[in-house]
């Protein structure tokens, strides 16, 4: 009996394990037998992958990005389709957020014959893979990790997003240009290269501007997010009439709670992490009005490529309620700026991996992009790309653009 | 007025901390283990809690009810599935065990409730906090409640290990299993009902740590608060009930001054640097008994 039981459990034990890494399978969308169906062209499809956190803390970013990366390919095929022409097959992988995974994942992504590397998600893990990739002389493009290093990386590592303390410079501006706050507070995270690449920026460019930081020191670390309501109050106690908060919307919803259960009325201003707080979970999102962050695409823009483009994202998630953050524009960009390079330098799912890395380079360095994030992107000698993050403050559940 | 807004916080922090240290005490005491899957516990308390509200459309008072029954039962389970057949085994293979569960716990609430972050405060989030001095000193109404609950706990506890029948035959387990047993104590059974007890608490916990800090849910949300708890523990002198209380409150008061006043960025190595210490000057801990170790 007590063997059964215990086999049981084990059972049930290693089932819990497979499954928390589920996402870990793999997942190929789009014209996986291109060749044999009989579409117009002869052309073999290029192969693109992508690593991203799909479980854990991190994956309402992955699963953007993924979101995103898939819209685009499914009309890019269906084009194809219908009129001829280049094709994409891609695949994607789990990297949990975590640097060791994610390389094991890009080397998955190798075997496979992916062609060029639209990863990773998030920063850690574009750290560990963009080192091997500028020596694998693998063309990579990440939609969305933002630190400077990821780009220097290589010649052929470039982002889509804008960096960290370009983020940083911007939100200082806007606060100096609007005259936000008198008094200024910063609540960062000091474990976490996004948060403090961002907080660097904002210090150098408030200092310039002459803006009044008084409390520059208030930092928590992932292991200390429990004390992050006494920072609100040592902001509070500071008499802060604003407060910088370059972290994600997990930490903000924090934040928000704390200073509404204390009383606390000040000016929140976040970042493109921010994107994504209005569909947290039980989150009382009048909490969030009046909340500014930066993000290079407004969902709520009534312009009608950017409404087309949330009904194509609703359509994906199947929910007409949902709404897109900029991550999902971001992934969808990319799979745009590769397929165009590809399609303007001839690169096809023949042309070599070291080929490929060398035409895209060669095109990227004088490209203008046109995407849903922004329009007239261009590339520095870096890697890094042209564009400016657009300030945006919630009023009735909504963003607005700041004016 | 600015100390005294700190000091509560600290105190508020510190009485989560003191109420997931009573569980691993008491473990520690009776069993002599340290069930290190006991902040996951707290964990799935906080999410049957949110459960229980969001979903049932219960109040606060029954949702955690709910939630305490609910760990109730299962620390019983994890207490006879993974522990009791250890019960003679070398004391690493009980430690490991229980990080095994840990992490169990950890996975299976990951692939159950997903890592999406849930906001959670069983306060409801517009209460007006206390205003006192004219408003120079604000209290949240989620730190009152968690320090009267707190103190609820302790006199509880306290009279409950002292008074009843299945509190006293618990102390007794705790002095000397084998003499216990002797005396016709249900060695076994005490057990259980210290896991029940423990984890009964951890449910209670897990909410007002949610409440009164972090405002939300996650499948990691036990694991860091649980090792701050364990580190309470041991500075209060692990075994000891008014000790997990006082090293709960102390490091939350230390934690929370030494953000505000000596350097955010070093609030954890300041408590920890505290820890080593006390420990150095007092072994066993601020209220630990010295045992000795007959050769």
């Amino acid at each position: 009996m007590k063997k059964y039981l215990a086999l049981i459990l084990a059972v049930m034990m290693v089932m819990t394990m497979f499954a928390a890494c589920g996402g870990n399978g793999g997942e190929t969308t789009g014209a996986a037998n291109a060749g044999t169906n009989g579409g117009t062209s002869d052309v073999a499809p290029v192969k693109i992958g992508l690593t991203g956190p799909f479980s854990g803390g991190a994956s309402v970013y992955g699963l953007a990005v993924r979101a995103g990366m898939e819209i685009a390919v499914e009309e890019i095929n269906a084009k194809a389709d219908a009129e001829g022409g280049l094709k994409i097959e891609f695949k994607s992988y789990d990297d949990e957020h975590d640097g060791e995974k994610a390389l094991a994942a890009y080397n998955q992504l190798k075997d496979w014959g992916m062609q060029m590397f639209a990863g990773a998600v998030t920063t850690g893990p574009s750290n560990a893979i963009a080192p091997d990739a500028a020596s694998d002389r693998m063309f990579m493009m990440t939609p969305s990790a933002s630190a400077e290093e990821v780009a220097m990386a290589g010649s052929n590592v470039l982002q889509m997003c804008f960096t960290d303390p370009n983020q940083g410079i911007n939100a200082a501006q806007v606060i100096f240009d609007k005259k936000l706050g008198e008094k200024i507070g910063i609540i960062y995270d000091s474990s976490d290269a996004y948060s403090t690449g961002i907080r660097d920026g904002f210090m150098t460019k408030a200092k310039e501007l002459g803006l009044n930081i008084v409390v520059d020191d208030a930092a928590f670390t992932s292991d200390t997010k429990g004390t992050i309501s006494n920072l609100v109050d040592n902001c509070k106690n500071a008499g802060c009439d604003l407060v910088f908060l370059p972290f994600y919307a997990a930490e903000a919803v924090t934040v928000l709670q704390s200073a509404a259960a204390s009383n606390y009325d000040a000016v929140f201003f976040g970042c493109d992490g921010m994107d994504g707080i209005l569909s947290t979970d039980n989150f009382d999102t009048t909490m969030a009005e009046g909340l500014y962050m930066l993000t290079p695409l407004n969902p709520f823009d009534p312009d009608e490529n950017v409404q087309a483009f949330v009904q194509k994202y609703k359509d994906k998630v199947g929910d007409q309620e949902a709404i897109p953050n900029q991550f999902v524009a971001d992934g969808y960009d990319v799979i745009y700026a590769l397929y165009e390079a590809c399609v303007a330098q001839g690169v096809t799912g023949d042309t070599s991996v070291e080929d490929t890395c060398t035409k895209l380079e060669e095109y990227f360095a004088t490209a203008s992009f046109n995407g849903m994030t922004g329009s007239n992107l261009q590339w520095d000698e870096n890697g890094m790309v042209s564009k400016n993050p657009e300030a945006v403050v919630i009023e009735d559940g909504k963003y607005v653009a700041v004016k | 007025m600015e100390v005294l807004g700190y000091l509560i916080n600290g105190i508020s922090i510190g009485s989560v901390y003191a109420i997931i240290a009573l569980g691993y005490t008491m473990v520690y005491g009776i069993a002599k283990m340290l069930n290190f899957a006991h902040g996951d516990v707290i964990m799935v308390g906080t999410y049957i809690a949110f459960f229980a509200m969001d979903s049932l459309g219960l109040s606060g008072i029954p949702a955690v009810l709910i939630a305490m029954a609910f760990c109730v039962v299962l620390g019983i389970v994890v207490e006879l599935l993974a522990y009791r057949p250890l019960r003679g085994a070398p004391s690493l293979a009980v430690l490991i065990t229980a990080i095994g569960v840990s992490y169990f716990l950890q996975n299976a609430a990951q692939l159950i409730f997903t890592a999406d972050p849930r906001a959670f405060a069983i306060i409801p989030v517009g209460t007006p906090p206390l205003s006192l001095f004219g408003g120079r000193l604000t209290i949240s109404v989620a730190a009152l409640v968690t320090m009267a609950v707190c103190v609820v706990v302790m006199v509880g506890l306290t009279l409950f290990t002292g008074k009843t029948r299945t509190g006293k035959a618990m102390r007794a387990v705790a002095e000397d299993r084998d003499a216990a047993q002797l005396m016709g104590i249900n060695v076994n059974r005490t057990i259980s009902i210290t896991f029940a007890i423990g984890s009964g608490l951890a449910a209670v916990a897990g909410v007002l740590l949610c409440s009164v800090t972090l405002q939300q849910l996650q499948p990691s949300l036990g694991s860091m608060p649980g090792i701050k708890a364990f580190t309470a523990a041991v500075l209060g002198g692990i075994g000891s009930i008014p000790g997990a209380m006082l090293g709960g409150i102390l490091l939350g008061v230390i934690e929370i001054l030494g953000q505000s006043y000596l350097s955010a960025q070093l609030s954890d190595a300041i408590v920890f640097a505290v820890l080593i210490l006390i420990l150095l000057v007092k072994p066993t801990g601020l209220l630990g008994k010295q045992v000795q170790e007959k050769v």
